[in-house]
């Protein structure tokens, strides 16, 4: 007893800040990849590395719209290996509200030999990874001080996952995320839920369990989908054991990319559910 | 042929007691011979590696080769720990009516191996004693994913088949629990139905595969390079295993091994990997006996782990690290530094936490002697890993067929007999004790030299078996490579698959309060058996 007690003394606090100190991230982090929209020559080589179609493009005319789907998106960085128009940000909050607010297109004029020529079209600004991380930062704030007298009961629930996200699910629960401290708690029973937090992607012997689990919450209630399966089928995508992101099964209030997202992904993706749930 | 001694031995008796029912025998590496034979020398030579060589039934797959030959091939995969060999056994399976003798009833490993072959690719299993569907679930209508004429996308009309029953257990007393696919905590789904009389649980069956989701279809449709990246997915845990084993399958086809400081690292990366799920287990298993306190601290390691990881490796589970032919980033002086700190300061936190644990007699009290799995049922359950060696089961890859650089370093392997919840936790500590000093070897006998040999395309219509000891125990990739820089076949064999049935036995006489720590010191892969 003594011992336990006294060790918990040495050990001290070791809880996180975050999201009131920026994500505690090493510059190695592969985070968001950053493409210079302006100056990149070719989206090809991209696309072809790319092993989830993350990046692709449809060309037409003369023109082609290359896309960049973080909801697609492992974070393995080899388009920024085969390109240097692209480079791995260390960026990792970027969860949204929409799916359509994970992907980037842009739009270029084509030389003979299908090279981009010049740019027609920005991918409009901002409008992938959430909003920009300071109005994100000073929403929290807010909604944090406001919500810290609540409770967020959530139920995770694996729709097909390969556990990776499972583990850093798990971590919230540990004293350096502590997602208590938010008055966040993880529950057994989606009767006691507040919030269906998922990984896909869905299996089609998973599908019918991931709807009872949500019929079975009262509302209101949110589902937020976790990793890049759950936000589109990753890697995995469609096929005769899956239906692909957790959105073809249940309605989806927030996203968050990542494979898996780190713990201040996920804090920052759950946080930005429940501001919008308040919202309405 | 390049033969290992042991296994030229081998192949010369059975070649003299065979004679020319062995049809061909090959041996693409030394240390992996193939003979082609047919099926009704199944059986004998099942009794011949099982009883004569010691060897153990590892895997049993199949594979459709009716456009080229006309046939199914089954394979049966027995790894001779002691003479450090693989010899697969290949019998052709004829197209019409395929039909399969079971082995289940001899060795209860394959099981579920040989539904799965069933369910996959329609080949009937004669005399199993339970022919049930299991990978794909008893609503699926009759498909074969794994037929070549099966396309990928195919889309399945809504399921209107009858749902699974399980078997009735009955009697005065006796009630089923039903448990999943969704559990109360935060892991994969499985479905366990216990039946108990009481609180001791009478009988336990499990059914799994909630998250097939056709991995081994998928890696038939992809380029080489990006099936490096599937197989970083398999099972989230193991990601730098799985990929370095399947990394491993491809070197062996191209007949290219990757450099030595490529394999240094490897070795790095798998203990990094060991490390964050032997502590982070460890600290679960507390929890489930109420010892919360122990699992903080061990969750704080864990994420110091997980943290250097992410600084290696820009990942925290190591992905995006492996590549055929090595690994693709190499460390600059401040993450070597990092690494060499990690070990210290966990070295120093983790004896602090083996005391606290300890010295916690409640703890003990909960493990010793709950959810024993006896010794003498192993082998025939094939169970490998750290359940294998909390029972009895004396083998490990990395010492008995040294891969990556473990042929390099000093280390032991830690072996009880016991086999309850206690003993799988002391294999856990010591080897996390053993991992340290493996890292701490690797640091100072880190080779110079680069990092990746260069795989341009892989040649076809070859096979090899890729393998490494992961946490959890031995991962094999088995692949048959196609034109174009594809695979015509990969089987994929996480331990958790072999190792599922061994939970039913160590729960019997149990009280259901103690089936979570019983599960959580197996802590098997979910996504890594059903695929």
């Amino acid at each position: 007893m003594f011992e336990v007690i006294g060790k918990s003394l040495k050990t001290g606090v070791v809880t996180t800040s975050y999201p009131l100190t920026p994500a505690e991230v090493s510059r190695h982090t592969r985070g968001k990849p950053e493409i210079d929209w302006a100056n990149w020559k070719d989206a090809r080589p991209a696309a072809r590395v790319c092993p989830t179609g993350a990046i692709e493009f449809t060309d037409e005319e003369r023109k082609r719209i290359a896309t960049l789907d973080l909801g697609k998106c492992i974070f393995c960085g080899l388009c920024a290996d085969a390109d240097p128009a692209i480079h791995m940000s260390n960026q990792c909050e970027l969860a949204t509200r929409e799916r359509a607010g994970l992907k980037l297109s842009a739009k270029y004029q084509l030389t003979s030999d299908g090279m981009h020529e010049r740019l027609l079209e920005n991918p409009a600004a901002g409008s992938a990874g959430g909003q920009s991380l300071e109005a994100v930062g000073q929403q929290l704030q807010a909604r944090i001080r406001s919500m810290l007298g609540r409770s967020l009961h959530i139920r995770q629930v694996d729709a097909g996952s390969c556990n990776g996200c499972e583990v850093e699910i798990v971590a919230l629960n540990s004293p350096i995320y502590d997602i208590e401290r938010f008055g966040i708690h993880f529950v057994a029973s989606p009767r006691h839920a507040d919030m269906l937090l998922v990984t896909g992607p869905v299996t089609l012997n998973m599908e019918l369990a991931l709807r009872k689990t949500y019929e079975a919450m009262p509302a209101p209630r949110l589902v937020v989908a976790v990793g890049a399966c759950g936000c589109s089928g990753g890697i995995f995508g469609l096929n005769y054991a899956t239906v692909g992101g957790v959105d073809s099964v249940v309605p989806v209030d927030v996203y968050i990319p990542g494979c898996p997202p780190n713990p201040h992904a996920l804090l920052h993706g759950i946080l930005l559910a429940v501001n919008r749930w308040r919202g309405t | 042929m390049n033969l290992l001694p042991d296994l030229r031995i081998v192949l010369d008796e059975l070649t003299e007691r065979f004679g020319a029912r062995i049809e061909h025998a090959h041996a693409p590496q030394p240390n992996e011979l193939y003979l082609h034979t047919k099926l009704e020398l199944v059986g004998a030579l099942c009794s011949a590696f099982y009883k004569k060589y010691q060897g153990r039934l590892a895997g049993v797959f199949a594979e459709d080769a009716r456009a080229e030959r006309d046939v199914f091939f089954v394979y049966y995969l027995y790894a001779l720990d002691a003479a450090h060999g693989f010899v697969f056994v290949r019998v052709p399976v004829p197209s019409d009516n395929p039909e399969l003798p079971s082995l289940t009833n001899a060795i209860h490993a394959v099981n579920w191996q040989e539904r799965e072959i069933q369910d996959l690719f329609g080949i009937k299993l004669l005399g199993h004693p339970n022919p049930r569907r299991c990978v794909l679930h008893d609503d699926w209508p009759e498909v074969y994913p794994l037929r070549k004429d099966f396309d990928l996308h195919t889309k399945l009309p809504p399921f209107t088949g009858a749902r699974h029953r399980f078997r009735e257990v009955e009697g005065e007393g006796v009630f089923q629990v039903p448990v999943g696919p969704v559990h109360a905590g935060i892991i994969e789904p499985g479905h366990f139905l216990f039946s108990v009389a009481g609180e001791p649980v009478l009988y336990l069956q499990l059914r799994m595969f909630y998250v097939h989701k056709g991995i081994e279809k998928l890696f038939e449709s992809l380029p080489i390079p990006h099936c490096v990246r599937l197989a970083e997915s398999i099972s989230g845990d193991s990601s730098f295993a799985h990929a370095t084993a399947f990394c491993h399958a491809i070197e062996r086809v191209a007949e290219v091994e990757a450099p030595p400081r490529a394999r240094a690292l490897r070795t790095l990366c798998l203990e990094l990997e060991r490390l964050y799920n032997h502590v982070a287990d460890i600290g679960a298993i507390c929890t489930d006996v109420a010892f919360v306190t122990a699992h903080m601290h061990a969750m704080r390691l864990k994420e110091a782990v997980l943290r250097v990881n992410e600084l290696l490796t820009g990942n925290r589970l190591l992905r995006g690290m492996p590549c055929l032919g090595g690994v693709r980033f190499d460390f600059e002086d401040d993450q070597m530094r990092a690494a060499a700190k990690l070990v210290d300061d966990f070295e120093k936190e983790f004896k602090d936490l083996v005391e606290l644990i300890r010295s916690h007699s409640g703890t003990r009290d909960r493990l010793e002697t709950t959810g024993v799995l006896k010794p003498e049922v192993t082998r025939n359950l094939g169970i490998v890993g750290i359940a294998g060696r909390a029972s009895g089961f004396d083998h490990d890859l990395r010492r008995d067929f040294p891969h990556a650089f473990y042929d390099q370093v000093r280390f032991s392997v830690p072996i009880f007999t016991e086999g309850d919840v206690q003993r799988r936790m002391v294999v856990r500590r010591e080897e996390l004790f053993q991992s340290l000093g493996i890292i701490r070897q690797v640091l100072e006998k880190l080779p110079a030299g680069p990092i990746q040999t260069k795989i341009e395309e892989v040649p076809s219509d070859r096979v090899a078996l890729g393998y490494v000891e992961g946490w959890r125990g031995e991962i094999f990739h088995w692949i048959h490579t196609a034109p174009g820089n594809r695979l015509a076949r990969c089987k994929v064999k996480d331990p958790s698959l072999q190792n599922w049935p061994a939970l039913s036995e160590a729960i019997l006489g149990n009280i259901i309060p103690d089936f979570p720590v019983v599960n959580k010191s197996f802590n098997l892969s979910y996504s890594g058996t059903d695929r």
